[in-house]
């Protein structure tokens, strides 16, 4: 057996006894999928929704009988709107709709609850768009607005998730196993053993990096699995791109975990600077959650430096959009320089720590 | 010839001198030890014979390469063994040997006479996890590994730190016969009492060499004014032989404390004295020194 076969096996000997660390690493992948995929969504259903009126018309009828229909919301009947305001006070409605009719035309108002603002916005969307339709239709003379969302027809919360939750995995993964496995050798005193062998570092490093990079294929397998079949994200061609842009992404997070290693002493430190230093950014500032774009200026020049800001980026255009690969050059252009930098950077570091 | 050779290697830490212009030679096939308190720049030493760091100034050499400029070949020809034994615990007896084996290209076959003797309890269970073993067969188990390549010269840091007193006996035990198979042994040590059981020895504190010889020759160097005293009150006897004129210095020293005394010091007379100074049951009585004696006056004069 090889120098370079043995040190994999030896790796894979590790990561096959730590089967609870294993355990985790697969399975966490998946439950933040299907958690994020399916039961945490910013779409809103059920809004509780009250109308307010002081005299019927066929309008307003029209107008009710739509929100009774419609199953995004809870029609919860016609009340006084000192009634509206205490059941909106007491949490038993979500939105009040008040008509008013002033010279011959009918004007609504939306009185939303506001205290969970991404809810009162969207319902709030959601009333305009059914009082509207309604209008649309008894008065043709108002010019119709068609809305058309490209790529999500169905605004499904799985289609913007699954970008940034594969960015967020494999830079928890990589990085933060790659950096405890060999800090926990610097620990344990054996990287001592293994620098005083003949076996030369850049073999050593390699032979770290190998397993973990066979590991992340095995997530990266599992994820994609997911995605196109439970979470039912469009499957076509360019998915011979998202492949090979997640093993460039991979390849980055790697030699972070190694450049981590480089810098931290003890297991410890190496799971707060790859939990911190990464995970952190990578959740409030790469686009995963909150648009990169509603940033002040100075967080989105910040947010060029983080990885998964690219990477997910990409993996919009080519999972969601379906785009070809001309149209994510620049992410990756930016992530290999980005990898390139990192590997010289840890190289250097680590050998200057031997010395 | 000498395996080791070592001409004013000093290295810092910063503001902090590890080692100051250290310089000895250790010939080839002898058993030579580094005794020192822990800080004392043991382990920096031995990281720079074994390639791990380079030396600011001065040069060293082991097996005739320079340790900064030929360190790659040298590492096919030593053995070390850290502080801790550094094994891998989540892998077994006989896969951590064979992983140590495989990364100087050897076969454990083939050098497995040489370990032998050392490896012969622990070959009753080659499957059970290096972690679950107790630190003597630990010990063992490093050894094992630091020598299945045959090295030329073995590094040993600390072997019998936080081991059993039986292991630790073992444990010296089991040099002589590698070093009647030619191999060099440079092991460092903080218990004193361990000196006795090398050829050569080197005394360092504070990263500078105080005194390099054989064990005995060292010790005789002493002169034979060291006295045991002992007394029903430890302290206030130690005090007062601290201010009694004609003693040089005096320490506790075990159960008991020793004092080193001019010429003309009269033990009886002294003992005499301090009871009659309401001390009771004062016994000094001549001592034969050792190494800690040694090194306790070494580092005093060195300041």
């Amino acid at each position: 057996m090889s120098i370079f076969q043995s040190l994999v096996k030896k790796e894979v000997l590790h990561l096959v006894r730590d089967f609870r660390t294993v355990t985790v690493v697969l399975v966490m992948p998946v439950v933040l999928l299907l958690l994020f995929g399916f039961a945490i969504s910013t779409e809103v259903n059920n809004v509780r929704v009250v109308a307010v009126t002081d005299r019927h018309t066929d309008e307003t009828r029209l107008i009710a009988d739509r929100f009774r229909a419609n199953p995004y919301f809870t029609f919860g009947g016609t009340v006084s709107y000192r009634e509206a305001e205490s059941l909106l006070r007491k949490g038993k409605a979500d939105a009040a709709v008040v008509f008013r009719t002033e010279a011959g035309r009918l004007k609504l108002q939306i009185v939303t609850d506001a205290s969970n603002t991404t809810m009162a916005q969207t319902s709030a969307a959601y009333i305009e768009g059914v009082a509207n339709s309604s209008a649309n239709a008894a008065d043709k003379s108002a010019a119709a607005v068609v809305a058309d969302t490209l790529y999500n027809p169905q605004l499904k919360s799985a289609y913007n998730f699954v970008p940034g939750i594969m960015g967020m995995i494999f830079i928890l993964i990589c990085a933060m196993m790659t950096s405890v496995s060999i800090v926990s050798e610097k620990e344990s005193g054996t990287m001592n053993l293994l620098l005083v062998s003949p076996v030369r570092p850049r073999t050593i490093i390699l032979g770290k990096l190998v397993p973990y990079f066979l590991l992340s294929c095995v997530i990266l397998t599992l994820m994609l699995t997911l995605s196109y079949t439970v979470l039912e994200i469009p499957f076509s061609a360019s998915v011979v791109h998202v492949v090979w842009v997640s093993i460039l992404y991979v390849a980055l997070a790697l030699a972070l975990g190694l450049l981590i290693s480089a810098v931290a002493s003890t297991q410890v430190s190496a799971l707060l600077v790859s939990g911190v230093m990464f995970m952190l950014p990578v959740v409030l500032m790469s686009g995963m959650i909150f648009p990169v774009e509603n940033m002040p200026l100075p967080l989105q020049w910040l947010s060029c430096i983080i990885p998964a800001r690219w990477y997910i980026s990409a993996m919009r255009v080519l999972m969601v959009q379906q785009l070809p690969v001309t149209y994510v050059l620049t992410e990756v252009a930016v992530l290999s320089g980005m990898t390139l930098a990192v590997l010289a950077l840890a190289i250097k570091k680590f050998n200057a720590q031997k010395r | 010839m000498n395996a080791i050779e070592i001409r004013n290697v000093t290295k810092r830490y910063g503001k902090l001198v590890a080692l100051d212009r250290v310089t000895f030679s250790v010939e080839e096939g002898t058993v030579f030890g580094l005794i020192g308190p822990d800080g004392a720049g043991k382990t920096t030493l031995h990281q720079i014979l074994t390639t791990l760091l380079a030396p600011d100034e001065g040069t060293a050499a082991v097996a005739g390469l320079d340790v900064a400029r030929d360190f790659r070949k040298l590492r096919t020809q030593i053995g070390y063994m850290p502080e801790r034994f550094s094994l891998y615990p989540d892998l077994t007896v006989s896969e951590n040997l064979h992983f140590f084996a495989s990364l100087f290209g050897v076969d454990v076959k083939d050098n497995f006479d040489l370990i032998a003797p050392i490896f012969s309890q622990l070959s009753r269970f080659p499957d059970r996890m290096a972690g679950a073993l107790s630190g003597g067969m630990k010990q063992k188990l490093a050894l094992s590994c630091a020598l299945i390549h045959r090295p030329k010269v073995l590094f040993l840091d600390e072997p019998t730190t936080g081991v059993d007193a039986v292991s630790r006996s073992e444990f010296w035990d089991m040099l002589p016969a590698l070093k009647e198979r030619g191999i060099t042994i440079l092991v460092s040590t903080s218990y004193m009492d361990e000196a006795e059981r090398c050829e050569r020895i080197a005394l360092i504190n504070k990263g500078k060499i105080l005194d390099a010889d054989t064990p005995e020759r060292l010790v005789e160097g002493l002169g034979g004014n060291l006295y045991s005293a002992s007394c029903g009150d430890m302290y206030p006897l130690l005090e007062a032989l601290r201010r009694y004129p004609g003693v040089n210095d005096c320490y506790t020293f075990g159960a008991a404390l020793h004092l080193v005394a001019d010429e003309g010091f009269n033990p009886d007379e002294a003992a005499r004295k301090l009871e009659q100074s309401g001390l009771a049951e004062v016994r000094i009585r001549p001592a034969k020194g050792n190494i800690e004696d040694l090194f306790i006056k070494l580092a005093k004069n060195d300041g």
